[in-house]
Formats: C-alpha cells, sequence, structure tokens
C-alpha cells in the first residue's frame, strides 16, 4: 500500500519584509532622536504648561541640584577651548593643549577653576563621583559662575541660557543665580521644565 | 524577492550547470536590526526639553520719574512660602489699614480661582480667540500678535511673585504656570520686601 505522502511545507520565512521593517525604524530613530547627554548630577524639573522647545544649538546650560550645587556646559567644542583659556587667563591657571582637548569633550562641569587642572587629569568615569561634583562657586565673594557665563558670552554671542533646575532646589539659589545672570545684563533665558498638560475650562 | 531570473540559453550550450539557490537567509541581519534599534532607544532622547522663556527687568538703576507706579486696585502681590503654602493680597496698605492676607495652595482651585476671577474679562476674551484659532479662522501668528494686546489691558491685575527663603524653586514655576494659564500680561518676580515679611508673620 503506498504511503499517503503530506506535503512538507517549509518552515523557512522570508526575513526580507522584516528586514526592511526594522532598518526603516532604525534609520527613523536615528534620525528624530538625539542623544542624552551624560548628567554629572540627577535632577528632576518641575512640570509646567509652557510647550515651547529648546533650541539645538548655542545654550549654554546651566544645571543646579537639590543642593543648590552650580553646574555649567555650552555646546560647540571650539567654543569650550575658547572658554576655558579665557578663563584661565582671568584666574592665573595655564592649560596644556592635552588638558584643553579634555575640557572639550565634556559635556557638564562643576569644579572651581583652581581644582580644573586636577578634575580634567582624572578619568572620565571617575568625574561624576560625588566627591568630585562639587559646584561652580557662586557666592558673592569668589562669582566664578558670572565669569563662566560672561567668557562664554565672549565667545559666542549667539548663546542662549538655559536654566534646568531641581525641583527641589530652594528658592534663595534660584534668586542668587537670576540676580548673577541680571548683574552681567541676561535677563532673557529658559528655565527647563516637564510638559504637564494645561488645564481645560468648562 | 532575492530571487534572479535565470537565463535558460546559457545552459543549453554549456550542458547543465549546478544551479545555485540565490536565496539568502536574513535573520541574523533582521536581528542586527532589531539590536541597533534597541540601543538608539535607549541612548537616545526623542523629544526636545520644554523650556519657559522667561525674561527680567534689568539691573540698571531707574529714576524715580521712569518707574512707572502701578496702580495699587490693580497689583496682587503672591508669597511663596514653605512647605507648597501660598499668600496673597490686593494692593498695599492704605491709610494705615493692612491689606487682607490670604492663605492658599496651586491646586486648581486655589491660586488659580482667584487669578481667574480677578482677570475674569481678559480671560473670556483670549479664549474667544483661542476658539477663532481652532476653528481655522485665525492664524497662529494673529493669534498672538491679538492675544498679547488682550493681555496689556490696561485694567488688567499686575501680579508681584515674591519668594521667601523657605520656598522652593517649583513654587516659583507654579506660580509662572498660573500666570500663564490666567493670562496674566503683566507679573514680575520681586524681591520680598520687610512690609511682606511682617504681614506673614501676623498670619502665621
Amino acid at each position: 500500500m503506498p504511503k499517503v505522502k503530506i506535503k512538507r511545507k517549509s518552515t523557512a520565512i522570508d526575513m526580507t519584509a522584516m528586514c526592511d521593517v526594522a532598518f526603516l525604524l532604525l534609520t527613523f530613530f536615528m534620525l528624530t532622536s538625539n542623544f542624552t547627554q551624560k548628567e554629572p548630577v540627577k535632577v528632576s524639573t518641575p512640570a509646567s504648561i509652557s510647550e515651547i522647545k529648546l533650541p539645538d544649538r548655542n545654550v549654554i546650560s546651566i544645571l543646579v541640584d537639590a543642593k543648590g550645587k552650580v553646574f555649567l556646559g555650552a555646546d560647540g567644542q571650539d567654543n569650550r577651548v575658547q572658554m576655558l583659556t579665557k578663563m584661565g587667563a582671568a584666574y592665573n591657571v595655564t592649560f596644556t593643549a592635552a588638558e584643553l582637548k579634555e575640557f572639550s569633550l565634556i559635556n557638564k562641569f562643576g569644579v572651581p577653576i583652581t581644582m580644573m587642572k586636577t578634575y580634567l587629569a582624572l578619568k572620565s568615569e571617575e568625574r561624576d563621583l560625588p566627591q568630585n561634583a562639587l559646584g561652580i562657586p557662586c557666592d558673592s565673594l569668589d562669582n566664578q559662575f558670572k565669569s563662566w557665563v560672561s567668557v562664554a558670552k565672549t565667545v559666542n554671542s549667539e548663546y542662549r541660557i538655559a536654566i534646568k533646575a531641581d525641583q527641589a532646589t530652594t528658592y534663595p539659589v534660584i534668586k542668587k543665580l537670576m540676580g548673577t545672570l541680571q548683574d552681567i545684563n541676561e535677563n532673557r533665558y529658559n528655565l527647563l521644565t516637564s510638559l504637564k498638560n494645561a488645564p481645560d475650562y468648562e | 524577492m532575492s530571487e534572479v531570473a535565470q537565463d535558460n540559453n546559457q545552459g543549453k550550450k554549456k550542458g547543465k550547470t549546478k544551479k545555485m539557490s540565490t536565496r539568502v537567509d536574513f535573520t541574523p541581519m533582521v536581528d542586527l536590526g532589531f539590536l541597533l534599534i534597541t540601543f538608539f532607544m535607549l541612548a537616545t532622547t526623542l523629544n526636545k526639553p520644554q523650556t519657559m522663556e522667561i525674561a527680567m527687568p534689568s539691573k540698571e538703576k531707574v529714576t524715580e520719574e521712569d518707574q512707572t507706579k502701578i496702580k495699587a486696585s490693580r497689583a496682587v502681590t503672591i508669597l511663596l512660602g514653605k512647605e507648597n503654602k501660598v499668600f496673597y493680597y490686593e494692593g498695599t496698605r492704605e491709610n494705615n489699614i493692612d491689606p487682607v492676607l490670604n492663605q492658599t495652595d496651586f491646586s486648581p482651585k486655589g491660586m488659580r480661582q482667584f487669578l481667574i476671577k480677578k482677570n475674569y474679562d481678559i480671560m473670556v476674551q483670549v479664549r474667544q480667540l483661542k476658539a477663532l484659532k481652532d476653528a481655522e479662522k485665525l492664524s497662529p501668528k494673529d493669534f498672538e500678535k491679538q492675544k498679547d494686546e488682550i493681555i496689556a489691558d490696561k485694567k488688567a491685575p499686575i501680579v508681584l511673585i515674591k519668594g521667601t527663603i523657605d520656598s522652593s524653586y517649583k513654587n516659583l514655576i507654579d506660580a509662572l504656570d498660573e500666570m500663564a494659564i490666567c493670562n496674566i500680561g503683566r507679573y514680575a518676580i520681586v524681591d520680598i520686601t520687610p512690609f511682606d515679611l511682617e504681614l506673614l508673620a501676623k498670619k502665621l
């Protein structure tokens, strides 16, 4: 008796379409997103209904953590190099070419200028350790924060100032920061917030 | 998709050459694709951060004549206290009578209700304008322009935001948010005065 032959179906699936989808998605994500920048401290911003977006370029970002430590970052590697050179000249610290190169790769820093040399000598994973996140001095006696911002502005006058502060930061800290910016005639700036829905009436 | 049409003529002349399958197994390629997608999704942020634009007055000394004295009837002072408490009063001390200091919070029923009541006419106008924009009878640009005109009304309240040393940054943002929600055109972040502290001390 002849055996009934069951026609075997191939289990191989054509993966071409799947591959197309995967790479399409990949392209989409690569084009629409920008990399998360490493920040020395974790900051949770307060929510607001404002929907204005921060511009991509020419931003000086000021980071203030809950304890009131101030960190600073500016975009553009050339600008960073110029900033550090000028700051070094103002505070009598000379930086080597290697140190300048190293500094141009740092997104956000928060050390007094006198500590900058030791900070730059650290490995990048050591820089964000709590003991190395000192904050930039910004009290009235030694206001390095003020110098940094004014130097940044001379390097690139297109810079906008964006303040990202933790919601638990006390008001006096913010007030002092705003006062400092007022001193150097920086009266327009952006405050970074997370989005919350606007209330609907009636 | 990956199959290629076979040319039969060549095969006859030189005898049968072994046909090679032109199918390629795409599975590893798909794996790679999804791996990269996962990486990009984790390492990047999709949306740009939200911001709130703020303009502070410049610190240049203003002469007495240049200073615009605001009408006491238009002024509303908001004091940010500790533990998210908010105090507000209208006007200022007149004929030795202190304004009444009210305590509230940033819930929708708190500060906002007072500001809406105070700024009702303007809010109604802005809402009508917004309805026009939503119905696409008004371009967003014209909407902004007309809205600016409405909120610059001469009778609208002027809000002074003053923070005590116990308040937090969140309180400040909340207060600024209320200004946006209630369409307050004129507001300022000002230093707290001894008079305000005195009022607060009396209240507590």
